[in-house]
């Protein structure tokens, strides 16, 4: 799995840190998405495809392999 | 998804009203929106005003119009949709906010804020909005039951801790929520609503202009302080946040409350596991959607939704209360269970509008019914269950009043 995320459609919710807080933070700046890991582990694929369909803003892309 | 042979006819307008009336059950949609969801998740409905709009009633249809900016919040497009009279005297008097303006507008002014309410800026205000929890709660129970939860806990709680995150003094609580309340009650005339939005902003503009000549560390001293925002801006920032802040939280607080009465297995459950909070307060936000007249929208260009046309300058009508108990994605969605996985819940909307404080009220609720319910186990109602008078009248949903004993 390889992970996207497109800042200029960040809202600034935090539904992905809440839902997967290993892969997703947001800047102590703006509060807009930070990638932690584009290529998060396969135990937190279910939590990441949970956190891009929470998205609010659709920002969030998960390109499976 | 709704298959088209779900999709019956569009009901007659005059049939389906907005706002419609409740059922038996005060935590349930009104019936005929139940009914909407189950047979036509896009359909007419009337408005007060005599207008027609676009009732969706559906999860998929819901997000797929919230998340879609060719239906905008900007409330002076033509055919907005105005849930009363006083939400259409605002539009004309007040400078419009995040809250009703679209794409690089709305991008300027939300992203001025949303640094202040990033997750990890509300965890770390946890210790403080569980002091502010525990000290109201001192002082209902030294006040001797019963006592009225709305105005003893449910109010002062968010009210605090809104106060604290802007910089606004709260000795003037009394002030600011009693124009809170004018603002957001369906039945209020126009000119009431004007009155109570001016003095609001005279008194936000004041705050801010204050600030802005001494700047603090505040989220409005901060707003205040910056050079690319004009006073009219920030004032009308603050006026949204302070109003957004506390009415919401307040009445999530008091009607899960009484939900979790009602349902005392459930009380039960929220006692006995201490981990359990966070997910009771998605299920009480999925189940009790206080926003219980809708997110309106308007389209500004042709749209076709799940098979239906809709077309510019149409007006759309969001029911997350219905979207929240859709079985396609809550099976047994009626029943309140706190052990649910709630997430797809649309209590706080969706898409790039979606609400903007949510982690600090997630924070809120939970340190609230968590703390309430563990130290008050014998936490009863002091009136008859029927007794209870529901907020049916204003834009926020809840109770007015709930007497409680202990």
């Amino acid at each position: 799995m390889k992970v996207t995320v497109d800042q200029d459609r960040c809202c600034g919710s935090g539904q992905c840190v809440l839902t997967a807080p290993e892969v997703f933070d947001q800047s102590d700046d703006d509060g807009l998405v930070r990638l932690l890991h584009p290529g998060p582990p396969p135990e937190q694929y279910a939590s990441v495809r949970l956190a891009a369909a929470l998205c609010p803003g659709n920002a969030i892309t998960v390109h499976d392999a | 998804m709704t298959t088209a042979a779900h999709r019956a006819t569009p009901t007659d307008p005059a049939d389906l009203a907005v706002p419609a009336s409740r059922g038996g059950c005060p935590f349930d949609p009104p019936p005929a929106y139940e009914q909407a969801l189950h047979t036509a998740p896009v359909t007419r409905a009337g408005l007060w005003d005599g207008s027609s709009l676009w009732l969706v009633t559906g999860h998929a249809q819901v997000r797929a119009v919230l998340a879609d900016q060719r239906f905008s919040a900007d409330a002076r497009h033509p055919g907005f949709p105005f849930l009363s009279p006083g939400r259409r005297e605002l539009v004309t008097r007040a400078t419009p906010t995040f809250l009703r303006l679209d794409g690089a507008e709305h991008a300027r002014q939300r992203r001025m804020l949303t640094g202040d309410f990033i997750v990890k800026r509300i965890e770390a205000m946890r210790p403080e909005i569980q002091r502010i929890v525990d000290d109201t709660l001192d002082r209902m129970i030294a006040g001797g039951s019963p006592a009225d939860l709305v105005s003893a806990f449910a109010l002062p709680v968010p009210s605090l801790v809104i106060c604290h995150l802007l910089g606004v003094p709260y000795e003037d609580h009394t002030f600011f929520q009693s124009r809170s309340t004018a603002l957001l009650d369906l039945a209020a005339p126009a000119e009431d609503v004007g009155v109570a939005q001016r003095e609001l902003t005279d008194y936000l503009r004041e705050l801010t202009g204050r600030k802005r000549r001494h700047p603090d560390e505040s989220v409005l001293g901060r707003l205040a302080a910056r050079p690319d925002i004009t006073l009219e801006e920030a004032a009308a920032m603050g006026l949204l946040l302070l109003v957004a802040g506390h009415e919401t939280t307040a009445n999530m607080t008091a009607l899960g409350t009484l939900a979790l009465l009602r349902n005392p297995e459930q009380a039960a459950r929220l006692r006995a596991e201490p981990g359990i909070a966070k997910g009771a307060v998605e299920e009480l936000l999925r189940w009790l959607s206080i926003v219980h007249l809708g997110v309106p929208r308007v389209a500004v260009e042709d749209v076709d939704l799940d098979g239906t046309p809709i077309r510019a300058g149409e007006g759309v009508l969001c029911m997350v209360s219905t979207a929240n108990r859709d079985p396609e994605v809550f099976p047994g969605g009626d029943r309140l269970d706190i052990g649910r996985d709630a997430r797809r819940h649309f209590a706080f909307g969706f898409g790039v509008h979606q609400c903007l404080g949510q982690p600090l009220a997630r924070a809120e609720l939970q340190i609230a019914l968590e703390t309430l319910f563990r130290r008050l186990p014998e936490l009863r109602l002091a009136v008859p269950y029927e007794s209870i008078r529901y907020r049916t009248d204003m834009i926020v949903y809840g109770v007015h009043e709930l007497p409680v004993a202990w």
